[in-house]
């Protein structure tokens, strides 16, 4: 209970930092719409194919930035922050106080996951308003086992990116670099199309970017029938969390790299 | 001898090649305030964050408060309190705050008003972190130090970077830590740090420990007082009394009976008509004990 009770303390004091930094929160917030924007201004009123069905631009971006947002909240935001405080000497202080551990993790990642599920609803609710894209009906238990399977996944790889990153000034780039040519290569900025080389995708597959991607695009899409799930996209997904979670476990450090 | 809170036998740390740590022995009683002195490098941080449990020992024996901090455990951190070399605290929150985000961390926190009164940032209390000079957020990492009421409090290099009135405000802080009867493990490199504030020093220098006394005691384990004055060239002082030359050019005669030597001194300089110039006759500091034991080593090892 006591554990429990320090961990909530946390995520209130992890909240309260984030909102008293202003600049830092409005661009959180305003990054995925305007990659919406952008992409909807560029592309949104090409009919794109997805799986069997033709679907609009504008009906495709919206699960698109929902994979960019829980990349970028996850796996982007989570592990810069850590290897911040790391070598901030945060962790450590952590570290040799009585606090748990895991308590301290519980907050980072709970305000995290709860920022990108504000972020996820900004997204859909513009898009319905602006775009005239459907919220999922009938689909949205199908929409909320994805976030949760793919908030997992790339929580876990986040913080298993911050165990290799040496230091804070190496962060940004190993985490972007890792990251951004999944996110091209896997139908998030650029739709499918018949002139990609087959080989892209068959890359693009071995990595959980491409399965989150079309199990939420599988999830959204208003053509969808029955409950939405993507078993197979889901299976890849959650083996690479738990993947990320034993890397993790094993090779985490709360100590600055000297 | 009173009660130990840390003993330390024969404790080593190796990295690679180096041996940062070579099989020293420390015993620290409850209620002293203890300096570890030495240059950078010395080894003193990796002894230190060795007690603390942030690493790991190579070999010999430890124990803290009865725990060995080898082991990561829970009772162990709720009876110390650590302030690191490095700040590490949040930026946006306020100072009252970051102490009482610590002070939940322990099942016996010191009250709020108590800590921030004895670290002295009553007034900042309103403060954001960001907000706070360098003096003051060395403060705060004292203040989160002490939040779980601490038995043993880890000071790590508490004023490095300060300005001189913001080491002495530091310094009677670190007074106060001891009216209120804790035991304080401090390691610096200031040796006018550790005479002001320690009951015992151990001098640290290339991994091992080589003098270990109360500040008076070193300066008393050597001569008891030096001679220094600037002679004419050609002039011989005379024989027996041992002078030498130091590297500023003076001449210095340490001796542990200063009266008859300087009459010695100054009855040869009258009877040759010699002028002492700069004639001056001091007690050994503890720099001059310090320096000879460190030698001209200036190290820069691995911490």
């Amino acid at each position: 209970m006591r554990a429990l009770e320090l961990a909530l303390r946390q995520l209130k004091y992890q909240e309260r930092a984030f909102r008293r930094n202003p600049p830092a929160a409005f661009f959180t917030i305003a990054f995925p719409l305007i990659f919406l924007v952008i992409l909807n201004v560029i592309f949104g009123s090409n009919d794109m194919e997805v799986g069997d069905r033709v679907i609009s631009g504008a009906v495709f971006y919206v699960p698109a930035i929902a994979t960019l947002t829980v990349v970028n909240s996850c796996y982007t935001s989570l592990s810069m922050t850590w290897v911040f405080d790391r070598d901030g000497g945060v962790l450590k202080r952590i570290r040799g106080s009585p606090l748990p551990g895991w308590a301290f993790l519980f907050g980072r990642i709970t305000h995290a996951i709860l920022l990108m599920l504000v972020l996820l609803v900004v997204v859909v609710v513009f898009g319905r308003l602006f775009y005239g894209v459907d919220i999922p009906g009938e689909t949205m238990p199908a929409v909320l086992v994805t976030l949760a399977v793919g908030s997992f996944a790339f929580c876990t790889l986040g913080l298993s990116i911050a165990a290799v990153v040496p230091n804070s000034d190496a962060a940004p780039a190993v985490v972007n670099g890792t990251i951004l040519p999944l996110l091209f290569i896997s139908d998030v900025f650029i739709p499918p199309s018949a002139g990609t080389p087959a080989w892209v995708e068959h890359v693009s597959s071995i990595f959980p970017v491409r399965h989150l991607s079309e199990a939420l695009q599988t999830a959204f899409n208003p053509f969808t029938s029955g409950a939405g799930f993507e078993p197979l996209h889901l299976g890849v997904l959650a083996a690479w969390g738990v993947a990320g979670l034993l890397f993790t476990l094993r090779f985490s450090s709360w100590e600055p790299r000297v | 001898m009173g009660e130990a809170v840390i003993e330390v036998r024969g404790l080593r740390k190796r990295y690679g090649a180096i041996e940062a740590v070579r099989g020293i022995d420390l015993r620290i009683e409850r209620g002293e305030v203890f300096a570890l002195l030495g240059p950078n490098g010395a080894g003193k941080t990796t002894t230190v964050e060795i007690l603390e449990g942030h690493r790991t020992r190579s070999g010999g024996e430890v124990s803290v408060l009865g725990f060995d901090p080898g082991r990561n455990e829970v009772a162990l951190k709720e009876r110390t309190g650590i302030v690191l070399q490095q700040t590490g605290l949040e930026p946006y929150l306020t100072v009252a705050e970051t102490v009482d985000m610590f002070r939940g961390f322990y099942p016996r926190p010191l009250p709020l008003e108590d800590i921030l009164e004895v670290v002295g940032l009553d007034e900042q209390r309103d403060q954001r972190v960001r907000r706070l000079s360098g003096g003051q957020q060395r403060r705060l990492d004292v203040a989160v130090g002490l939040a779980g009421n601490p038995e043993l409090l880890f000071l790590d290099e508490p004023t490095t970077g300060f300005d001189p009135s913001a080491r002495r405000g530091a310094w009677s802080m670190i007074r106060n830590l001891r009216t209120l009867g804790k035991t304080v493990l401090l390691t610096t490199h200031y040796l006018d740090e550790a005479q002001a504030l320690a009951d015992r020093v151990a001098i640290m220098v290339r991994g091992e420990i080589v003098a270990e006394d109360t500040p008076a005691g070193l300066v008393a384990a050597d001569a008891d007082a030096v001679i220094r004055f600037r002679a004419p060239e050609g002039a011989s002082p005379p024989e027996g009394l041992d002078v030498r030359e130091t590297e500023e050019g003076l001449l210095e005669l340490r001796t542990a009976d200063p009266t008859r030597d300087l009459h010695a001194l100054t009855g040869w300089a009258l009877e040759a008509g010699v002028a002492l110039e700069g004639l001056v006759v001091s007690r050994l500091s503890l720099e001059d004990v310090f320096l000879r034991l460190t030698g001209d080593q200036d190290s820069e090892e691995a911490p």
